[in-house]
C-alpha cells in the first residue's frame, strides 16, 4: 500500500503541467530522433542533456527519460518502413517489420510495434514499482561466468534464426564476431586485426556500419535487382477504422511474442553490461522457438515484431534500475542520464531512495506518463510514416540511400567508415544472392563487445578450466540450454535424414 | 550461380586463413595469470569460418545446397546493368562528399537518380534534389548540432551564408 501511495504522489508529480509539457516534448523529439538512422537515444538524450539546466533537477531526468522512452519507440519506424534499424535495439524488429511493409502490412507492423512497445514498457514498470531493490541484488549477482552464459544463449538462438543452411549460418555468426574483434585487444590494450595494416580500422567496426551496409545499402540493391526497379506499390491509406482493426490483429497475433519480450526483455535489460539490444535479440529467439509456426518468423510475422518491440521497451525501463538503485547504468543512454544526474547533485545508490523520495518517485511516476504519452504520439504519427512508403518507389530508393550515406556518418564522422558502409552493401548483395543469412552476422558484431571480455574474465577466473560454465548455479543450466539449443538443428538433420528413405529403396 | 558459390566460399576460405594469420600476430593460447591471449577470440573464431567453408565446399560438391544445383547466372544483364548504374551512382556520391560537401553530393545524387534513373520530370527533380540537402542541414547542424564534410574551399560561401542562419 505504501508504495502504491508513493507511485501515486509521483504521478502526480509527473502530471504537474511543466512536467507533462517536458514529457511529450521529450516523447516527440524522442521519436524523431528514433526514426532517424544512425541516431538513437544516446544522442538524443546527449544532445539535449545542456538544454535540461534550465529546468529543475526533476522536470530535467524526467525529460530525458521521455527521450529515452520516445527513441525506443522511434527505433521500429525506420525499421518498418525503411528496412533500416536506426539503432542497435530496432535490428531484430527489421526481421519481420520490413517483411511486412513489402507485403503492403505497414500500418499492421507499426501498430504492433507502438502496442507491443507500450505494453512492454508498462509490465516493465509494474516490476520495477513493485521489486526494484530486490531485482537490483539479483542483477548484481551476474558476474562474467553468468553474461557469458546468456551472450551464448543468444548466439544459440541465431543458430534457429539463419535457416536451413547450418554452416552458412556458423559462418556469418563467426563473421560478425570477428568483425567486433577488429581494433584493440579490450583487455591488453594491443592493436589487434589491423586490416591490409590500414590504420582507420583501428577504431574498429561499428555495428551501424554494418547493419546500415546490410539493411540500408545491401537490401535496397537486392530489391532494385529482384524486381527490376518496378516495385508494386501495395501500402494501403491509413484509415481510423484499418488501424483499429490492426490494432485488434496486433494484439490477437503478437500477444505471445510481447509477454516473451516483457518479461525476458525486463530481465535481460537490468544486468549491467548487457542493455536492450540482447533483450530485443533473445526474446525474438524464443519467440521464434516457442512458436507453432517458426517457418513464418523472417516473412511477416506479427510476434516476430511484438517480441523484439515489448523486449526493448521493457529492457530500457530495465536498465534505469541498476542506475537507480545501484549507480550502475546498464546501457549506454543509462550512463548519460547518470550523469546528469551527479551534475544535478543526485548520488544515485540505494540511499537515492531514501533521501530523494520526491524525485525518485517522481521520475517512476513519469515513466508511466511516458510510455502513455508515447503510444499516444506513436499511433498519431503512422498515418505520416504510412503516406512516406506511398511514394514511387523511385523516389523511395535514393531518399533510403541517401538517408544510410548520411545517417552512417552522422554516426560515426568518418569518411572511412561510409566507404565500409558501400563495400558491406555490395559484399551482402552477393552473399544474399547465395543464401548466406545476414541477419546472425549483424547481430554478432553486437554482441560480441559483451561476449569476449566475458569469456576471457571467466577464463582468468577458472585459470583455464571452461567447467566454470557448468557449475556455477545461474552459468550452468543457461550454458546446458544453449548447447542443446545449438545441438537442436543438427539432430532434427539427423533424424529427417533416417525418415527420408534413400532413392530406390 | 553454381560457380559463384564455390567462388565465394574459396575466397571466404582464404580471408578466414587471412584473419587467422592477423590474430595470430598478438598471443592466441592460455597465459597464465593473464588468461587468454588478446589473439585468441578471433583466432579460434576464424578458424570456425573455415571449417564452414569447407563444409559449404562439400555442401557444394554434393549438390545439397540450393545455389549449387542452379544453372541461372549470378547477375543476368539487368542485374549488372543495376550495379553499374545504381552501384556506380552510390560510389560517386561517396566520392563527391569530400569534393563539393555532403550536402552537395546529396544534391548531385537525388537529381542523378530522380531525374536520369527515375524518369521523373526535371522540376520534380530539381525541387527535391535542392529541398532535401537544405532539409538535412538544419535538422544536423542547426537541431543535432552534427556537422557534416564541407567540401573543399570553393563552398565556403555558401556554408558562411548558412551557418550565419543558424547561429
Amino acid at each position: 500500500m505504501e508504495i502504491l501511495a508513493l507511485l501515486g504522489d509521483g504521478m502526480l508529480i509527473a502530471l504537474q503541467p511543466l512536467n507533462l509539457l517536458l514529457i511529450i516534448a521529450g516523447v516527440t523529439v524522442g521519436l524523431f530522433i528514433g526514426a532517424m538512422p544512425g541516431l538513437g537515444s544516446v544522442n538524443g538524450v546527449a544532445i539535449l542533456l545542456p538544454i535540461t539546466f534550465l529546468v529543475p533537477p526533476s522536470g530535467a531526468i524526467i525529460f530525458l527519460a521521455a527521450i529515452y522512452y520516445g527513441a525506443m519507440y522511434g527505433g521500429a519506424i525506420s525499421s518498418v518502413t525503411l528496412g533500416i534499424p536506426g539503432a542497435s535495439t530496432a535490428v531484430a524488429t527489421t526481421f519481420d517489420g520490413r517483411p511486412m511493409a513489402l507485403k503492403g502490412q505497414a500500418s499492421l507492423a507499426l501498430v504492433t510495434a507502438a502496442i507491443a512497445s507500450f505494453i512492454g514498457g508498462s509490465v516493465a514498470n509494474i516490476i520495477f514499482t513493485g521489486f526494484a531493490p530486490v531485482l537490483a541484488s539479483v542483477a548484481l549477482s551476474f558476474g562474467p561466468p553468468e553474461i557469458f552464459a546468456l551472450m551464448l544463449l543468444a548466439f544459440a538462438t541465431f543458430v534457429g534464426l539463419g535457416g536451413e543452411d547450418i554452416p552458412k549460418t556458423i559462418l556469418s555468426i563467426c563473421l560478425g564476431l570477428v568483425l567486433g574483434a577488429i581494433g584493440f585487444d579490450q583487455i591488453s590494450g594491443a592493436p589487434r586485426l589491423v586490416l591490409f595494416d590500414i590504420n582507420a580500422f583501428l577504431q574498429g567496426i561499428g555495428f551501424l556500419v554494418l547493419a546500415i551496409g546490410v539493411y540500408g545499402i545491401g537490401e535496397m540493391l537486392w530489391t532494385i535487382e529482384q524486381t527490376r526497379g518496378e516495385v508494386e506499390n501495395n501500402t494501403p491509406k491509413m484509415t481510423a477504422r484499418g488501424m483499429a482493426s490492426d490494432a485488434r490483429t496486433a494484439l490477437r497475433e503478437g500477444w505471445k511474442g510481447t509477454a516473451i519480450g516483457s518479461f525476458l526483455g525486463f530481465f535481460v535489460g537490468i544486468l549491467p553490461a548487457a542493455g536492450a539490444t540482447p533483450a530485443s535479440l533473445m526474446s525474438y529467439g524464443v519467440a521464434k522457438m516457442t512458436s507453432r509456426n517458426p517457418e513464418k518468423f523472417g516473412r511477416g510475422s506479427v510476434d516476430g515484431v511484438a517480441a523484439p518491440e515489448a523486449a526493448n521497451n521493457s529492457a530500457s525501463t530495465g536498465s534505469m534500475l541498476p542506475m537507480l538503485t545501484l549507480g550502475i547504468p546498464g546501457s549506454p543512454t543509462t550512463a548519460i542520464l547518470l550523469g546528469g544526474m551527479v551534475i544535478w547533485g543526485l548520488v544515485p545508490g540505494p540511499r537515492l531512495f531514501v533521501d530523494e523520495t520526491e524525485f525518485v518517485w517522481g521520475l517512476i511516476g513519469s515513466f508511466y506518463i511516458s510510455n502513455m504519452a508515447a503510444l499516444f504520439i506513436n499511433l498519431a504519427f503512422i498515418p505520416v510514416f504510412i503516406w512516406m512508403l506511398r511514394m514511387p518507389f523511385t523516389i523511395l530508393a535514393p531518399m533510403i540511400f541517401v538517408l544510410s550515406i548520411v545517417g552512417g556518418y552522422a554516426a560515426t564522422r568518418d569518411m572511412f567508415d561510409i566507404w565500409l558502409i558501400l563495400i558491406f552493401g555490395f559484399g551482402a548483395l552477393v552473399l544474399r544472392r547465395l543464401d548466406y543469412p545476414l541477419a546472425p552476422a549483424v547481430l554478432a558484431i553486437v554482441l560480441g563487445p559483451i561476449a569476449e571480455p566475458t569469456l576471457r574474465q571467466s577464463l582468468l577466473l577458472s585459470s583455464g578450466d571452461p567447467m566454470i560454465f557448468f557449475t556455477r548455479p545461474v552459468a550452468g543450466p543457461i550454458t546446458v540450454i544453449a548447447i542443446i539449443l545449438i545441438l537442436l538443428p543438427a539432430l532434427k538433420l539427423f533424424r529427417r535424414k533416417k525418415a527420408t528413405p534413400a532413392i530406390g529403396e | 550461380m553454381r560457380y559463384g558459390e564455390i567462388l565465394t566460399a574459396g575466397v571466404l576460405a582464404l580471408f578466414s586463413i587471412y584473419l587467422m594469420v592477423k590474430s595470430a600476430e598478438l598471443p592466441i593460447g592460455f597465459i597464465r595469470g593473464q588468461g587468454p591471449g588478446g589473439g585468441a577470440w578471433p583466432f579460434w573464431l576464424s578458424g570456425i569460418m573455415l571449417i564452414c567453408c569447407a563444409m559449404i565446399a562439400l555442401n557444394w560438391w554434393r549438390q545439397t545446397s540450393p545455389p549449387s544445383r542452379s544453372d541461372e547466372p549470378f547477375l543476368d544483364g539487368h542485374g549488372w546493368r543495376t550495379m553499374v548504374f545504381v552501384g556506380g551512382g552510390l560510389i560517386g556520391f561517396i566520392a563527391l562528399i569530400e569534393i563539393i560537401s555532403m550536402y552537395g553530393a546529396v544534391a548531385v545524387f537525388l537529381f542523378y537518380y530522380l531525374w536520369f534513373l527515375g524518369r521523373h520530370s526535371l522540376a520534380l527533380s530539381l525541387t527535391l534534389s535542392l529541398a532535401t540537402p537544405l532539409l538535412f542541414f538544419f535538422f544536423f547542424e542547426g537541431m543535432m548540432r552534427i556537422t557534416m564534410p564541407t567540401g573543399m574551399s570553393f563552398t565556403d560561401p555558401v556554408f558562411d551564408f548558412l551557418y550565419d542562419i543558424i547561429y
